[in-house]
């Protein structure tokens, strides 16, 4: 009479599928624990333990804000959306032909030029702009250009790769009947796929504009204008009550540029 | 040409009607208005031009720099920052999944009760408002310098991120999985793990490995600020006027970057 023969329990998994399984999460967690150790070999424990004081400390100094900072920071915040504003402008324009250099099937060609757009993008989408300013203010000085440049940069690549995308993925037969009438490759360009196009333009261009404002506030920090380099003063000076003012602007800002893009794409899309 | 001789003769000249602001009174104020701004916003740029042609030498340096890049005379900070950045992405991301997938469990509308939803979606609207850098500079000064406070830094930010997709796509489950298995008498962890669990469970893993590769971009930066990783080496080799070791070692995060959303793609590809 052996039970489990004649009642088989239903596994949803092989045995071997299981072990499979138990040993990479094994693995996954002793590799985990392995970069914690190495993470925190200088790690000094006793600040970490003093860290609740410190929190408690800097809490209270932050309490209450200094309201009358604010009227400091209304000059920061208009270099902050002109960094953010034309640093966008500045990224769009030049990721317009970088996204039609990349897609598949607007480029010139696959083999030469296609590579290189993708590149551009790539190495835009991976350094931060904060990165980008700092390597700007090292070599064009500090000021809001350096921000502006920055944050342009960085828009090219975010900018192109979505856009890139939409084109690829637009409807090949408007194209073909745009071409069927003896339309040259910038009409094609310009009566098929741009009005295809437009829509997913204007939501990407509005997004990465938000998520700009977002960056120019603390690209300051680094020396590239805006209500950064307030907060940096305020840091420097322990000031906190001010550094709180200044999150509280921040924090408004954000909210603001939030709320105008998701209405701006809503309209659009 | 018989077409001339008809009695109707069709306009030979199309005029593509506007595709966007299709109202004439508001595109021509919209348009006014942007381009007054646009004169006032370039109007606050003060740029010193001599400045900017002195700098032009330093320019020529870095790019000099980055096809030449310099990996041996720094390689030790290098190495120690890059191992630094990459144990604090696994580490945090590790632990912001560990804790965002409650949070994210809580902050779906179709799993928690009303209190446990608006704490949750509370914790997520806190955790994304702020940016990276904001945060860092708080643990910073709250836990001392290193990768402790960008472990921290990181894995917060990652709780934001990774809750809020989960929770929108355990809002998005397919109901009848859900009611079939809640037919059965299963309780409610039975219901996550039974109905839940296998629907979110290829996004999720998806959506970990894009927050790994965010993380790593992220760890870059905050050691600006004091965090620990590459970005405080490369902060010192840009102060030190080392642009061939800045070089280096935008190099060395370029085709990290590259290499991580390459492999997390075809992961992705294969678990979905």
């Amino acid at each position: 009479m052996n039970h489990s023969s004649l009642n088989p329990q239903w596994h949803y998994r092989t045995p071997g599928q299981s072990l499979l399984r138990w040993l990479g999460w094994f693995w996954l967690v002793a590799f985990t624990v392995v970069c914690w150790q190495i993470m925190n070999e200088n790690t000094i424990w006793a600040f970490v333990s003093d860290a609740p004081q410190q929190a408690a400390d800097i809490g209270g100094r932050m309490f209450p804000p200094a309201w009358g900072y604010i009227n400091n920071l209304w000059h920061p915040l208009w270099d902050t959306l002109n960094i953010a504003t034309l640093g966008t402008l500045l990224g769009v324009l030049f990721a317009i032909p970088v996204a039609f250099m990349a897609a598949t099937n607007t480029t010139p060609s696959v083999r030469f030029v296609r590579p290189l757009a993708l590149l551009i993008i790539v190495s835009s989408r991976s350094i931060n702009s904060l990165i980008w300013a700092l390597l700007l203010v090292a070599i064009i000085g500090p000021g809001l250009l350096a921000g502006i440049v920055a944050i342009g940069l960085r828009s090219i690549g975010f900018v192109a790769k979505l856009l890139y995308e939409a084109i690829e993925e637009i409807d090949e037969k408007q194209v073909e009947a745009i071409r069927a009438t003896g339309a040259s490759g910038a009409q094609v360009i310009d009566y098929a796929v741009v009005p295809q196009i437009l829509p997913a333009f204007w939501g990407i261009s509005v997004f990465r504009w938000d998520i700009n404002i977002r960056e120019s506030t603390i690209l300051g920090l680094v020396g590239a204008g805006g209500l950064g380099i307030q907060l940096n003063a305020s840091l420097s000076t322990l000031a906190w009550n001010q550094v709180a003012m200044i999150f509280i602007v921040i924090l408004g800002t954000v909210v603001i540029s939030e709320w105008v893009s998701a209405r701006v794409r809503q309209a659009v899309l | 040409m018989p077409g001339k001789s008809t009695a109707h003769t069709y306009p030979r000249h199309w005029k593509r009607p506007p595709l966007l602001l299709t109202h004439p009174f508001w595109r021509k104020v919209i348009l006014l208005g942007g381009l007054v701004y646009l004169i006032l916003a370039i109007q606050t740029i003060e740029v010193d031009w001599q400045r900017v042609y002195l700098g032009l030498e330093r320019g020529w340096r870095f790019v000099q720099g980055f096809l030449v890049p310099d990996f041996t005379s720094r390689w030790n900070d290098i190495y120690a920052g890059l191992l630094e950045s990459l144990t604090m992405t696994v580490t945090s991301t590790v632990a912001g999944i560990l804790v965002s997938v409650p949070i994210g469990i809580g902050a779906a509308r179709n799993l928690a009760p009303a209190p446990v939803y608006l704490a949750c979606r509370g914790i997520i609207t806190v955790s994304r408002s702020f940016q990276e850098v904001i945060i860092a500079i708080l643990l910073v000064a709250m836990f001392g310098f290193g990768p402790f406070a960008g472990f921290l830094t990181l894995a917060f930010a990652t709780i934001g991120f990774l809750s809020k997709l989960l929770a929108e796509e355990i809002e998005d489950c397919d109901r009848s999985q859900i009611e079939a298995v809640r037919a059965t008498g299963a309780s409610w962890w039975q219901v996550v793990n039974y109905a839940v669990q296998p629907q979110v469970m290829p996004r999720l893993v998806g959506l970990s490995l894009y927050r790994f590769d965010i993380n790593f971009r992220e760890s870059a930066v905050i050691g600006i600020v004091g965090a620990g990783g590459i970005g405080a080496t490369l902060n010192t080799a840009i102060d030190r006027y080392e642009y061939d070791s800045a070089g280096a070692v935008l190099i060395i995060i370029i085709a990290i970057v590259l290499v991580v959303e390459y492999s997390s793609s075809y992961i992705r590809r294969w678990v979905q």
